[in-house]
């Protein structure tokens, strides 16, 4: 609380040292309450700025707070970020990548934060597409390079959509059928189908970099199909399919049924890659500021609950049932847990299979569309970090999750490895260019 | 044995065939292979571990069959509600989208079938839009209206359409001239030889039409619903879909053949009442 009274008189002076650590504003309410009734308590900003020294920061809150009912205007201040829209309707497919937004239904996350929310099973992601652009959901679960997507209008029509936070990391896999455990070297590969769940997925850009990183051109060397999840198992059953790069519990439920084997793990490619996403059209936040605030900070809050370790079999058995994913709680526990089958014969302990991390680090979206380029999808040129800034809500995610005591880091781009090759996102077009398999722009 | 019996117990024989041979084919147990570590045994499922069918046999079917309909009302959450439920769900659809096809296709076919030349003015539309599948229609209808469960109501209202459109057509088309000869000959007014001679008269066929629509409007609902999901018996089959509870899906698709069956038996009964002997 006390980063707030500095911040006023930081603002008195009119600079901004480095190690404030509260940003140009005051960062959470009771910061900005106290703040106000600091400056409203002392109104000469140079008076302000001889006590802040004299005494500390600390010292002055707790003389206030003796004399001033910090609390009840705290309360105050709260009630004025009244909900407009406390009953909402949020899409999910129902795959572990979810979990955050499943399991904050049956677990309270909405309601602890003012919010009665309907979770709402969806078939296939192009239907979660169109339904959140038609508004009939307030916000859905999404795949993270789809707000970008649509938000660029290719695949669809453009309408203009944001990412308040990122859901999961890593928890994807590469499935292959039980006839392939002697073919793993993905040089090998060519003339296969593979089922990946939609164009504008980080299934689709990671299994096409693994097959282009063995020298597979997967746009003629082999054939990419998409399928929603459920139809992935049934379709390596039926043998129409070689394998897949699906979410889980798909992936653990091909090994459960003696389907399939796990090839790898997503991680191995990327470790640490967003998968899934929240994501909330431009127009409703807009129109519902408050119902949003309330919303990410659920989703948040939600998140960083899941990526606890100890909580994941709890979750597991929150999100099992039919109401939700409607898989045996034995799958999702492996998915979750990272205690797992192989389909090889071992238990593969790998507690990192799936994490849950809500940042929505920009250099994640300058990746993506240096892959949507790489493949044809996206045919013009754009400008990354604008792009990036405008889709993905870094700023506000750390705000949310300094509220919910998670750390989030200072910056919102960083440089990452995949597969050995580091990516800088000062320089996409480098990058891009750095491929030998790829689609001419 | 009288012929009436012979049918029906020739029909339960058949039945008892097919029942017998299901629970054979699902029986065996494959080749298990090497015996599995018991911790890795305990997080594979049961087709893995003892090589059991992944396919129910009848009795499996039975028993999932007498669970499910034991309490068909139950709602255990937005996403998991009863299969009575998701029944009334689909026959509210089909009966909004099946009433406004009658109430456009049955004046609109009755205006073809009195004049010649609308019939051969609108005969490509028809004839080109007939044949279109239901799966095809939903993309552009969750596109332009918006609406996931208006757009199910619409591709069952343009899906179903079409037969009845056709056979009103062709009833009011084939009434016999002689009887219209006859309207004419005592001075009977246009819209009072509509309704006394030519509907009663195109009746049964337009009935026919009505009743292969019903079964289409059944047929679609089902794919509709399995494409929009949220609720009715095709988001049940899909849900069981995601599952992989085969078993499920096995029990739905004799609750769907059930409900279809009614349904045409309905229209069967009004086919009789308006048909008429020569």
């Amino acid at each position: 609380m006390s980063g707030g009274l500095v911040c006023a008189a930081i603002d008195d002076l009119g600079r901004h040292p480095a190690g404030c650590g509260c940003g140009r504003s005051p960062e959470t309410l009771d910061e900005a309450v106290a703040a106000a009734v600091f400056r409203a308590a002392i109104p000469q900003a140079a008076r302000r700025r001889d006590l802040l020294r004299a005494v500390g920061a600390t010292a002055v809150l707790a003389a206030m707070a003796e004399t001033f009912p910090l609390g009840a205007a705290t309360a105050l201040a709260q009630d004025a970020g009244k909900i407009e829209k406390p009953n909402l309707k949020i899409g999910f497919i129902p795959i572990t990548c979810a979990s955050p937004i499943i399991m904050a239904q049956p677990m309270g996350f909405y309601a602890k934060h003012g919010l009665n929310v309907d979770v709402v099973k969806t078939a296939g992601w192009a239907i979660v597409r169109d339904k959140a652009m038609n508004k009939e959901y307030d916000a859905s679960h999404m795949l993270s390079p789809m707000p970008i997507a649509i938000s660029l209008g290719i695949g669809s029509n453009q309408q203009d959509w944001q990412l308040p936070a990122i859901e999961n990391i890593n928890g994807q896999a590469i499935v292959m059928a039980n006839k392939h455990k002697e073919r793993r070297d993905p040089k090998t590969w060519k003339g296969m189908r593979f089922g990946i769940p939609f164009d504008f997925s980080m299934h689709n850009y990671l299994l096409r970099y693994y097959l282009a990183e063995a020298g597979i051109d997967p746009d003629t060397d082999v054939s990419l199909r998409v399928m929603p999840p459920p139809d992935m198992v049934a379709n390596l059953r039926a043998d129409n399919i070689d394998g897949f790069l699906g979410p889980d519990p798909v992936n653990q439920r091909a090994v459960y049924d003696g389907i399939g084997f796990i090839h790898l793990l997503s991680k191995e490619i990327w470790d640490g890659h967003p998968c899934c996403a929240f994501a909330v059209s431009k127009s409703f936040i807009a129109e519902n500021p408050n119902t949003f605030m309330a919303l990410s900070r659920a989703i948040i809050d939600a998140t960083g609950y899941a990526n606890k370790a100890e909580n994941r079999k709890e979750i597991a058995d929150a999100i099992a049932p039919a109401n939700y994913l409607n898989q045996p709680p034995i799958v999702v526990q492996q998915a979750l847990t990272g205690t797992y089958a192989d389909g090889l014969g071992n238990v593969v302990k790998a507690p990192d299979r799936a994490g849950f991390d809500p940042f929505p680090w920009q250099s994640f979206a300058v990746w993506i569309m240096t892959q949507m380029q790489r493949w044809g999808q996206l045919k013009r040129d754009v400008d990354y970090q604008q792009v990036a800034e405008q889709i993905y809500l870094a700023t506000d995610a750390a705000k949310f999750m300094r509220e919910q005591g998670q750390t989030p880091p200072g910056t919102s781009t960083k440089t990452f490895v995949v597969m050995g090759k580091t990516f800088d996102p000062a320089k996409p077009a480098e990058y891009l260019a750095s491929f030998p398999i790829k689609r001419a722009i | 044995m009288t012929a009436r019996l012979r049918a029906p117990l020739l029909s339960l024989a058949l039945l008892a065939v097919f029942l017998l041979a299901w629970q054979i084919a699902v029986s065996g147990t494959g080749p298990t292979g090497p015996a599995m570590d018991p911790e890795y045994a305990k997080l594979m499922g049961i087709t893995a571990t003892t090589g059991k069918s992944a396919m129910p046999g009848p009795i499996d079917v039975a028993q999932s069959m007498i669970e499910i309909l034991r309490d068909p009302f139950y709602i255990r959450g937005q996403n998991d509600k009863g299969l009575g439920i998701q029944l009334l769900y689909s026959i509210g659809r089909v009966a909004v989208g099946y009433g406004l096809a009658v109430l456009v296709a049955i004046p609109t076919g009755f205006l073809i079938g009195m004049s010649p030349l609308m019939h051969r003015a609108l005969d490509p539309f028809i004839q080109i839009l007939k044949p279109v599948s239901p799966l095809a229609w939903m993309p552009l209808a969750l596109y332009t209206i918006k609406d996931s469960n208006v757009s199910s109501v619409f591709v069952i209202f343009i899906c179903a359409l079409w037969p009845m459109l056709i056979n009103t057509a062709f009833g009011v088309a084939s009434v016999r001239q002689e009887w219209r000869n006859v309207a004419h000959t005592l001075e009977v007014g246009p819209v009072r030889c509509a309704f006394t001679i030519i509907l009663p008269a195109a009746a049964p066929t337009i009935l026919t039409g009505m009743r292969i629509s019903i079964g289409i409007a059944w047929l679609v609902i089902v794919a509709a619903e399995m494409l929009v999901g949220g609720t009715g018996i095709g988001y049940f089959v899909w849900n069981e879909w995601n599952n992989l509870s085969i078993t499920h899906v096995i029990v739905s698709i004799i609750v769907i053949g059930l409900v279809g069956m009614a349904l045409d038996q309905i229209l069967a009964r009004c086919q009789r009442l308006v048909t008429f002997p020569e």
